[in-house]
């Protein structure tokens, strides 16, 4: 049954901490960096208030932060962080370890470019760099979807055949400043839907005492790291029965990717976070102008969903890949796997690379619709990486 | 050394989830340099067992009896504090020519 409504006008930091607020978690550890601060800044103050009972850590960096949640998490509680970009770099190395240690901690993360040169607007070079870490990563495109998927993700990431670490990614300050209409969940069905945590391993139940984070050499190292890629696949199995429920009571439905105008497109363009509603809008004009183009959305990058990429592209006659990241010296990562998903494909479509908006620069309009236009004429070259909006 | 297990049929995380399992595995394998015991320079002072990091010291009626070569790594710290220097350390490999 859907529930009923509150629909507010708040940013994506303002609708993920409410999100965070209906989960109310056991421990919240974190460190103040823009364009995150917003979400942490809103949920202290639903601690502050006693609205929720959560154990709130200000800690003195973002290893710190990572290091408490993994804590809390190993002692069994529902444990969450926030960051972005030089934060989540400093975090490194528990991310890995969260991850590694079965840890389901979800931790939204408000994509900014990495320094250098220091900027703190938009990219996803943050985000990449944890690409192998062993996180879900998950993308909104707006804020309406980074308070759904800060929902569908805790209850992924604590399932007892994944049991891994989520992170919510949403676009700094586009989507984490900007106001906009977002439809909230009673609270009731909110903790309903998540339900009790109920961890495998707790250092708190002293019934059942268990040792985290022993020494693991030759001898069970690399078992434990095949371990991690069947908890990857099992995302596959989870994920469509977790967004079913959560059609259910929302009335919102999601998936690993978003085909949009797909039908008969010859030209398909895949991009993750914001820039998808962009698109979308460029999509309907060329629609207009009798162009046969269309999206394809990636809301799972990690575990990275190939077959159904595959089933969404075989048969284009092209695919533009658009990247808010760089891979310096080899194609840039969206990019990179796209056109590995298309190895085995029967005939291989013409594919462009275009790298945009990195730092925050603006992606216009315009500037798809010159992808578009590029693709239309035949006019890419596989592997030459264009860039849009770049200043030659 | 226990049997090793396959990926299925391990916790996963690394976690350990049973207790004392450390009883089951002979670590000190990996030792370099043997405390060797003087019984009749020891007077049973007692600081080997109290600063000894892996209890490998033997006691029986609050007296030394002796080494634990299966868990010692050889830190050289019982021979370091004894006041009667009971205890010497040398090296693995005149064991092993020993035979």
């Amino acid at each position: 049954m859907i529930a009923e409504k509150t629909r507010l006008a708040i940013t994506g930091a303002e609708a993920v901490a409410h999100a965070m607020r209906q989960i109310n978690p056991d421990v919240v550890a974190a460190y103040p960096i823009t364009p995150q601060t917003p979400i942490v800044e809103n949920f202290a103050k639903f601690v502050a208030d006693g609205i929720v009972d959560t154990e709130m850590i200000p800690v003195e960096s973002e290893h710190s932060a990572m290091s408490a949640v993994v804590g809390a998490a190993a002692a069994g509680a529902r444990a969450m962080t926030a960051t972005s970009a030089n934060g989540l770099a400093l975090m490194h190395e528990i991310v890995y370890i969260a991850a590694s240690t079965r840890l389901p901690i979800v931790m939204p993360v408000v994509n900014r470019a990495l320094s250098g040169p220091i900027n703190i607007h938009c990219d996803h070079s943050d985000t990449m760099a944890e690409r192998d870490s062993g996180w879900i990563q998950l993308f909104a495109e707006n804020a309406q979807e980074a308070y759904d998927l800060t929902i569908i993700a805790l209850k992924l990431a604590e399932h007892e055949s994944v049991l891994l670490p989520v992170m919510v990614n949403q676009d700094g300050f586009i989507i984490s400043h900007g106001v906009e209409p977002v439809e909230i969940l009673p609270d009731d069905v909110v903790r309903n839907f998540i339900g009790e945590k109920k961890p495998r391993y707790s250092l708190l139940d002293v019934e059942n005492p268990v040792t985290y984070g022993p020494l693991d050499l030759y001898d069970y190292y690399f078992e434990h790291k095949r371990q991690q890629v069947e908890a990857m696949e099992n995302v596959f199995e989870v994920f469509p029965k977790v967004v079913e429920e959560f059609a259910e009571i929302s009335g919102r439905k999601y998936n690993f990717i978003e085909p949009y105008r797909l039908e008969d497109a010859e030209h398909v363009m895949v991009a993750l976070g914001s820039t998808n509603g962009t698109i979308k809008d460029v999509v309907d004009e060329l629609r207009a102008e009798g162009k046969k183009v269309g999206l394809l959305k990636i809301w799972m990058y990690r575990p990275f969903p190939k077959a159904e990429i595959q089933r969404e592209l075989y048969g284009r006659k092209t695919v533009v890949v658009l990247d808010r990241s760089m891979s310096f010296g080899a194609e840039a990562p969206l990019y990179a796997e796209v056109k590995s998903a298309l190895y085995e494909a029967p005939a291989k479509p013409l594919m462009g690379s275009f790298i945009y908006g990195l730092g925050g620069r603006e992606i216009l309009p315009e500037h798809i619709r010159s992808a578009f236009e590029m693709a239309v004429a035949g006019e890419l070259v596989v592997d030459d990486q264009k860039y849009l909006g770049l200043r030659e | 050394m226990a049997e090793l297990k396959g990926w299925r049929e391990i916790p996963i995380g690394g976690v350990i989830d049973k207790p004392a399992t450390a009883m089951a595995f002979k670590t000190g394998t990996w030792r370099v340099m043997r405390p060797t015991w003087n019984e009749d320079k020891c007077v049973h002072y007692m600081m080997c067992w109290l600063y000894c990091p892996d209890n490998s010291i033997i006691v029986k009626d609050e007296r030394m009896m002796g080494i634990d070569y299966e868990y010692c790594k050889g830190c050289g710290v019982c021979a370091s504090v004894c006041p009667t220097k009971a205890i010497s350390m040398e090296p693995e490999t005149k064991f092993v020519e020993e035979g």
